[in-house]
């Protein structure tokens, strides 16, 4: 299968090497070498590294949805947080009385409102394996009715985008009550373990960089079979001439909806492997500026590429990365005049840009 | 003449066969203004109709109506004896056979040609047997003979976007054609065309009747004129003016005057 | 002048008759204060007929006694007339003074320098006398008591419905049965309704206390019509039971009587908080259309998502908080100014967007949205370095800040009550300008179809650039609403962003009168849902219903038509 790919697409090869390369390099090197060596990669690049390739998933999420599908979602930070809020569920359940209330069974923010027992819908959470599939059903079940209601009707363009929005902001007011019983205002933290290790260690933190990268490059091999398959074909076609599709019998609705609940359990995923390697979630990654940031990692790196968004989220990541520690005021300026740029002189993204250069070259 | 290499078929078109389409009392209204007003209208197996009228008379609207695009105030349309077409969406009234060309091009230009065609193709049509789905060679078969017939074997693998506003009318109809139809609805076919095109596209349509109905809406009389062998119905105001072969209809009064005015 | 309030007039002069003794002088007074009433013409010749009383009051004043000061009140008040009212209410308050060296009674204000004298008799300015000059006239606590009851009955008469209000409340304060009698008098010639209620209410009070079955059951009658927290604490109180269950009321058909009565009661309380939560809904609404119409411009005429309106109000609402800077002395001035001012900033920043962005961007609205919401991004940041991150508080002038306070149970806010007018100001304005003007003509054209109207001569791009800075400039005056209610920060609008897109996509896109609904309809949404779930609770309701909402009807409640909207 490499070597097919390899053949047809020599950019995708190299893509998925160097995250392979990160994620196997950098944890290595963390735990082998020692924190003089120059070899050495401290713990912080191995948080942060872990961090871009979630990013790098999510950005990839909503490239399905929107490059791929034409669809502006802009709530797909919803989904990345409800993952995380699943995972963090799971960790938060492993905590057990080791917390500062010592409640064995309820977190500190149940016992500090005078909860005297778990609400049903955290029943279940302290099995890893029941987590990880809520960490795909409730985004997934959230995109199916959503997506179910909205493309059923035709709501389409900007109308979509809005009411995505509105999803998102809804979200977040709710996440924000302490009786929802998430952890209101300060969400869930303080993380302990993880299947049973400890998640502050070098190692786990390793692992969970490399479980990183190996999952962005599974889902990336995924979207990219789904989207050089027939149906990757009439997604492209609803998105350019939506009409005419359904002219040829499709039902375009299914199609947007397949995807869309894809994408959504993507960027489920992407929140899941965050949160344990950021060791927290808060209502705040509901914001719809959360969601309108993504967007610009994709349109950075170039829409209906794949690629493109991975790149994009890393860059992205890393300018916020050196901007937030240099001058954090410059930050919002850089994102502002970047969503001017890209969206005026940059429209198919960087690897547009190149493609388009390549092309020319050869010509 | 027979640039296209096509036979023209030999139909009989002689009436009392059985209608595939009927429409009856269809009424259509956007904001007061009735696009169609009591609109009835029959449609036989492998007829080719031509549909003329002038600008407003609800030849779009007509259209829209059969392709279940617009739901009418009131009437009844139905296809063959037993399908009540006003209770189907778009998906399901194209899988029942009823197939249309727009009046602007609409191809996938970020397509090629062949996977153009292979989108059209009448097999199964859910999400995931399209994520499963593989050509077999019967398939490929079919595609080859349709790129064929629209003359676009050579441009088989170019993308549907820099195809010539004439090929891109023709894989409009070569994709009808991949879905097999029973009815075909032709808006405008020759709109922006050379007159070469022109005649290509008229070979090409007399060459389909016969195993479907064809239902073409032309503005171009010459074309018109070119292809209608049996009836021409003339749309005026959202209902019809009159019926009958191209020579009755051009010579009713009626229609010189709404063509002409008064 | 009516006839019924000289009725009145004499029938207050059968009730003194009968309390007081005859005086021959007083008589006489009375007679030409009505005359005077009678006759306002004649007023000249009557204030001489009384400059013998008060030359002969105003004497009895000044003397030591209290008993003759006593009397001289009695005189005064018999006269009846306005000069008389004024020197007895300045005797109370401890304004009147004897000018020593002229041996006279003026009337004096403190000022910096000493008094500021009038004339008692006259009226006459006499300018300003060190506070040594003068002697104060005093009184005795129980003659303050009773000129404080004179001086009530005599408002009780006065013109104005609002110093016979006063009067009553002053008279309710120290209530004897003579006072009682009044009030009784004076309800059944009473045509102001709210001093009627007024006089009810402070009966109806006293009344409960009596020892008398049917004096108690009349005075629930009295009181079953009114809206005050003291009457329902009262009524209330009839049912209490001590220890030993004795109810308070000992009587089972008043206790009954008074439960009907509150029933009745608690019935107009609900109406009023009916009112209260549909004013509440209102001006919630009017702050939503106001956000909204700005963006219903943009958005639904041109068909622009524009992601920086929040910003564009934003930008209004610092200009508030810049031109209060300025003129620290003139809150109100400065509020005033900053609607013109608002929205030519915002215009100004509005048209820049549009000619250095947007423009570029038509045809492609996910683009422009993502352009526009750097834009945003960038104003929210270069208000953050300019202004600090943290909320700016701007001041409310007088007249804007406080409530309207109808009863006990209803008052409303009165900035949220000009905010609901400044709405309807500026839809009713908007809507002339898209209907009478040139301009209005022009975007309407440009709206509906671009190239004929470019065919046509219209200067689309111009109007482009105007109509934008329309709906910008009003997303500034709106800033200047939001200013009022809510704190100035860089977030301001961010926090109104979703709403008025809400607003508009739920109103159906291109149309106007659909935004005005929708806001309204939301608003009072928002605040029925308030009650039962809560603030948040209810924001998410109706985000949540609106989102279904669209699914129904994706054109939102009054929709385009025709062909050109099915494309």
């Amino acid at each position: 299968m490499l070597a097919t790919l390899y053949k047809q697409d020599k950019l995708a090869i190299g893509l998925l090497g160097c995250i392979a390369l990160i994620s196997v390099l950098v944890p290595v090197c963390n735990l082998l070498f020692p924190v003089d060596s120059v070899m050495h990669f401290s713990a912080y690049t191995v948080s942060i590294m872990g961090k871009y390739l979630t990013f790098a998933l999510l950005g990839l999420s909503l490239d399905l949805i929107w490059g791929y599908c034409g669809i502006l979602a802009l709530g797909q930070g919803a989904f990345f947080a409800l993952g995380g809020y699943a995972m963090g569920m799971y960790l938060m359940r492993q905590i057990g009385n080791r917390s500062v209330y010592g409640n064995p069974l309820l977190p500190d923010f149940m016992v500090f409102l005078n909860w005297t027992e778990l609400p049903w819908y955290w029943l279940g959470f302290d099995h890893f394996g029941f987590a990880a599939l809520m960490v795909l059903v409730v985004p997934g079940l959230l995109a199916f009715v959503f997506g179910w209601l909205a493309f059923r009707s035709r709501v389409t363009g900007v109308y979509l985008s809005i009411i995505t929005q509105a999803l998102t902001y809804a979200l977040l007011l709710a996440f924000f009550r302490n009786e929802m019983g998430f952890g209101g205002n300060n969400g869930l933290t303080d993380f302990k373990d993880i299947l049973g290790f400890n998640i502050q260690s070098e190692a786990v933190r390793g692992s969970l960089l490399m479980v990183s990268g190996l999952v962005l490059i599974g889902a990336f091999m995924a979207s990219r079979w789904v989207m050089l398959s027939k149906l990757g074909r009439v997604v492209t076609a609803v998105r350019d001439q939506e009409s005419r599709v359904r002219f040829l019998g499709y039902r375009v609705e299914h199609f947007k909806l397949w995807v869309f609940v894809l994408s959504a359990m993507l960027a489920g995923i992407a929140g899941a492997l965050y949160v344990p390697q950021v060791g927290i979630i808060n209502p705040s990654e509901f914001s719809p500026l959360n969601s309108l940031e993504i967007v610009i990692w994709v349109a950075i790196g170039g829409r209906g590429t794949l690629y493109g968004a991975i790149v994009g989220a890393v860059l992205v990541n890393y300018a916020k990365t050196l901007l937030t520690g240099w001058a954090p005021e410059i930050w919002l300026f850089f994102l502002g005049a970047t969503f001017i740029l890209v969206t005026i002189f940059l429209p198919d993204g960087l690897v547009g840009f190149w493609q388009r250069h390549k092309h020319e070259q050869k010509q | 003449m027979n640039v296209l290499g096509l036979e023209a078929r030999q139909v009989d078109n002689s009436p009392g066969q059985k209608p595939i389409l009927y429409l009856e009392g269809v009424s259509v209204s956007f904001d007061g203004f009735k696009a169609l007003n009591n609109l009835s209208l029959y449609i036989d197996t492998g007829e080719l109709r031509c549909l003329i009228g002038p600008n407003g008379a609800g030849k779009t609207t007509l259209m829209d109506v059969i392709t279940g695009k617009t739901k009418p105030d009131s009437g009844s349309v139905y296809f063959g004896q037993t399908l009540d077409l006003l209770k189907m969406d778009e998906p399901a009234i194209a899988e029942a056979g009823i197939c249309r060309k727009f009046q602007k091009p609409s191809v996938f230009e970020m397509l090629s040609v062949f996977e153009n065609l292979e989108l059209a193709l009448a097999t199964h049509k859910g999400v995931w047997a399209t994520l499963f789905a593989k050509l077999n060679n019967h398939q490929r078969e079919r595609i080859e003979q349709v790129l064929e017939t629209i003359g676009l074997t050579e441009h088989r693998s170019q993308l549907a976007g820099i195809l010539s506003h004439g090929q891109k009318q023709w894989l409009e109809i070569g994709m009808l054609l991949m879905q097999e139809p029973k009815v075909m609805l032709v808006d405008e076919p020759v709109a922006g065309m050379t007159q070469q095109e022109v005649e290509r596209t008229a070979q090409l349509l007399l060459s389909l009747q016969g195993e479907r109905s064809i239902i073409v809406v032309e503005h171009d009389m010459e074309f018109v004129r070119s292809i209608a062998q049996h009836r021409v119905t003339v749309l005026h105001e959202g209902s019809v003016l009159t019926e009958g072969t191209m020579e009755e209809v051009q010579n009713d009064p009626r229609v010189k005057q709404v063509y002409l005015g008064d | 002048m009516t006839w019924q309030s000289c009725a009145s007039t004499l029938r207050i002069f059968h009730a003194e008759k009968e309390n007081m003794k005859p005086n021959f002088t007083r008589c006489c007074c009375c007679l030409m204060a009505i005359l005077m009433l009678l006759l306002p013409s004649l007023t000249l010749s009557e204030d001489s007929a009384n400059e013998a009383v008060y030359t002969a009051a105003l004497a009895r004043l000044n003397a030591t006694s209290m008993t003759e000061r006593s009397a001289a009140i009695d005189q005064l008040a018999a006269v009846k007339a306005p000069r008389a009212i004024v020197i007895l209410q300045a005797l109370l308050d401890g304004h009147l003074f004897n000018l020593i060296l002229e041996n006279k009674l003026v009337i004096g204000t403190e000022i910096d320098a000493g008094y500021k004298l009038i004339d008692a008799k006259s009226g006459q300015d006499l300018g300003i006398a060190a506070r040594e000059a003068t002697q104060k006239i005093n009184l005795n606590n129980s003659l303050r008591v009773s000129l404080r009851k004179t001086l009530g009955r005599l408002q009780l008469n006065a013109n104005e419905a609002k110093a016979r209000m006063n009067a009553v409340q002053a008279i309710a304060k120290d209530i004897d049965s003579e006072s009682l009698a009044l009030l009784r008098e004076r309800l059944v010639v009473e045509k102001d309704v709210g001093v009627q209620d007024e006089i009810r209410l402070v009966l109806g009070l006293e009344q409960l206390n009596s020892t008398d079955k049917t004096e108690r059951l009349g005075a629930i009658d009295l009181l079953k019509d009114q809206a005050n927290q003291e009457v329902v604490n009262r009524l209330n109180a009839l049912q209490d039971q001590d220890t030993e269950g004795q109810f308070a009321e000992t009587d089972v058909d008043v206790r009954n009587y008074a439960k009907a009565a509150l029933v009745k009661i608690n019935a107009r309380l609900k109406v009023y908080a009916a009112i209260e939560t549909l004013f509440f809904g209102l001006s919630l609404g009017a702050v939503l259309v106001l956000a909204a119409i700005g963006l219903a411009i943009t958005f639904g005429v041109m068909g622009i998502i524009n992601m920086a309106h929040g910003e564009l109000m934003m930008l209004g609402a610092y200009t508030t908080y810049v031109m209060q800077q300025l003129m620290p002395d003139h809150l109100g001035w400065a509020l005033i100014l900053s609607i013109p001012a608002a929205f030519v900033i915002s215009a100004l920043v509005g048209i820049a967007i549009e000619r250095g962005i947007i423009r570029f961007l038509y045809g492609r609205p996910l683009e422009t949205l993502l352009a526009t919401f750097g834009v945003s991004l960038f104003l929210q940041q270069t208000v953050r370095s300019i202004f600090s991150p943290l909320n700016r508080s701007v001041a409310s002038p007088e007249w804007m800040s406080g409530t309207w306070q109808i009863n006990d149970f209803l008052s409303l806010t009165w900035n949220r009550f000009y905010i609901l007018v400044f709405c309807f100001l500026v839809f009713a304005l908007l809507l002339q300008i898209l209907k009478r003007t040139r301009l209005g003509l022009e975007v309407r054209a440009v709206a509906q179809n671009r190239t004929m109207a470019k065919a046509m001569g219209i200067p689309t791009a111009r109007v482009d650039a105007l109509t934008f800075g329309l709906g910008s400039g009003i997303a500034g005056i709106a800033g200047v609403a939001l200013s009022q209610i809510t704190n100035v920060g860089p977030n301001l609008g961010q926090a109104y962003i979703v709403d008025s897109f809400m607003v508009v996509v739920f109103g159906g896109v291109g149309n106007l009168w659909g935004t005005l609904l929708a806001g309204f309809s939301l608003g009072i949404a928002n605040k029925l849902l308030e009650p039962v779930a809560g603030a948040v609770l209810a924001k998410i309701l109706v985000l949540i219903f609106i989102i279904l909402f669209i699914q129904k009807r994706p054109r939102g409640l009054f929709p385009q038509k025709g062909r050109a909207a099915e494309s």
